[in-house]
């Protein structure tokens, strides 16, 4: 039985609506004078992170405390871990400590699934390596929702370093699952080799893609990731690959531009297109905590979770 | 919630259960009336009234009984729904489940009169979980109860303020509201497990 969150593509179209359609009742909460359920009183989760994500944690930290949970913070500075504990032993620790849930970010990919192996309580990925990054499709696909109703048949374009990008990853599964059809946008350089073999259409020319486009999504330009030359300079990049106000004039009146932060401005992304009544990026970092409600409700919340358990292949 | 009011070792397959048909959507019609006016008289023309019903039926009711108000006072009756299930104490006994929709009417609850809406009283446990969600979303001047069907069989000190028809029942009976705008016809039906 599964009852971790490890991949956006572990998810069925059932599960996925679930999770949105349970993150929708949950946003009410946030406007209430008390914003708290008492449905995970008791229960214990931990944000285990091994890679420094202030928003992120404080994103999973809020949504858990929403819910009641208790909550503990590891992080790998300052801890066992900077004196040398295995991801196995930190594991077992957690084990003995009661942990219900893990959230764990790692710079490796896969470490949340070995995790898996090593404890009972519910494991979310937030985030491992070049790998995935589930919660963050979740939250996105959920402000498209919000934005342009049902995604069937919607035009997604995700642009920017889709080699090193675990949201890009996670979102084209998730986007297909729901199903919308993905294009990515990138210099050559920045694709994976296996890109072909995904369920999307690729594009080296950001112009041509821009009118038809629904929702366009910038990625980061991961600087502590360019340990190899992959475009000349940062201005030419910004110039093929950016969003400005002209290209952003390209898009349909509808179009929404999306960012999963923490974004370059002036890089990838231009401030007025940041700025703009067409972006959604501060909506996604209040999002992120009502779908991360709903994936710790699902998971934990009952005598079994709710989502994921009817895939046993795989893995 | 209808679902609340089955019991675990009642999901039979059809051919064991006997169907028996307690009330006809006129006796639903009628009961209905009745409770308006006596939420009316009780709260003196209802002025600070605000009706919230249980999802799914509840939901429902609550908002026949405002029509019904408003038809004999002529103002209008704010209503909304109160969903219960992030607050209940059987979670832990079932995987985690879909949950329905809290939609408060503007004014809100502070200061007003609750009545609570929900079509079967049964154990009264989903009666407890709604009395804990609304603490959490105000406070009422005081809440009320209307129930279409009270079928007994309760487990916590908890009565109806108005009932449409008091059902004595076995506990291996279920007791399931139809309303037309969710199951197609209005009834009150008894299944009995044989």
């Amino acid at each position: 039985m599964k009852h971790h969150l490890i991949s956006a593509g572990d998810l069925t179209r059932d599960d996925a609506l679930l999770i949105l359609d349970t993150a929708e009742e949950l946003a009410a909460v946030a406007d209430r004078p008390i914003k708290k359920l008492p449905t995970l009183r008791g229960r214990t989760v931990v944000n285990l992170f091994f890679e420094d994500s202030t928003r992120t944690r404080i994103s999973f930290e809020a949504a858990a405390k929403r819910l009641s949970a208790d909550v503990i913070n590891f992080s790998a500075k300052g801890s066992s871990v900077s004196k040398g504990e295995s991801l196995k032993d930190t594991a077992l620790t957690l084990e003995a400590m009661g942990a219900d849930g893990v959230v764990i970010r790692h710079s490796a990919s896969g470490a949340p699934q070995r995790l898996a192996n090593w404890v009972r309580g519910s494991v979310v990925n937030a985030g491992d390596g070049t790998h995935e990054h589930p919660t963050q499709a979740l939250l996105d696909a959920y402000t498209m929702r919000r934005r342009l109703g049902d995604l069937d048949g919607r035009r997604i374009t995700i642009v920017g370093d889709i080699l090193h990008s675990r949201v890009a990853r996670s979102n084209m599964l998730l986007l297909k699952t729901l199903g919308a059809e993905v294009t990515l946008v990138a210099p050559p350089t920045l694709f994976p080799v296996a890109v072909g073999s995904w369920p999307c259409e690729v594009s080296y020319d950001f112009d041509t893609v821009l009118p038809k486009s629904d929702v366009v999504m910038m990625l980061r330009v991961q600087q502590e990731r360019m340990n190899a030359a992959y475009f000349p300079t940062v201005r030419e990049y910004s110039r093929r690959y950016g969003l400005d106000a002209r290209r952003m004039a390209m898009l349909p009146q509808h179009a929404v531009v999306m960012h999963p932060g923490p974004m370059n401005r002036g890089v990838e992304i231009a401030a007025e297109v940041a700025d703009s009544p067409r972006s959604t990026i501060v909506e996604q970092v209040a999002n992120g905590v009502t779908v991360r409600m709903a994936v710790l409700y699902l998971l934990l919340g009952g005598s079994e979770p709710a989502i994921g358990t009817t895939r046993t292949d795989g893995e | 919630m209808s679902a609340a009011s089955v019991p675990p070792h009642s999901s039979s397959p059809d051919g064991d259960v006997s169907h028996k048909s307690v009330l006809e959507a006129p006796d639903i019609r009628r009961a209905l009336s009745r409770i308006a006016h006596e939420i009316l008289e009780r709260t003196k023309g209802g002025r600070d009234l605000v009706l919230l019903g249980i999802p799914t039926r509840g939901v429902t009711l609550a908002e026949r009984l405002a029509r019904r108000i408003e038809e004999v006072e002529g103002h209008p009756v704010p209503y909304g729904s109160l969903d219960v299930t992030m607050y209940r104490d059987d979670l832990r006994m079932r995987p985690a489940r879909a949950l329905g929709r809290t939609e408060l009417p503007p004014g809100g609850v502070d200061g007003r009169v609750v009545v609570l809406i929900d079509d079967v009283l049964f154990s009264g446990r989903t009666v407890r979980a709604a009395l804990d969600a609304l603490n959490d979303l105000g406070r009422p001047q005081a809440v009320q109860l209307a129930i279409l069907v009270d079928r007994g069989h309760r487990e916590l000190p908890i009565r109806a303020d108005y009932v449409g028809k008091n059902l004595p029942t076995s506990a291996k009976e279920t007791v399931r509201v139809l309303v037309e705008e969710v199951d197609g016809r209005d009834a009150v039906v008894l299944e009995a497990a044989e």
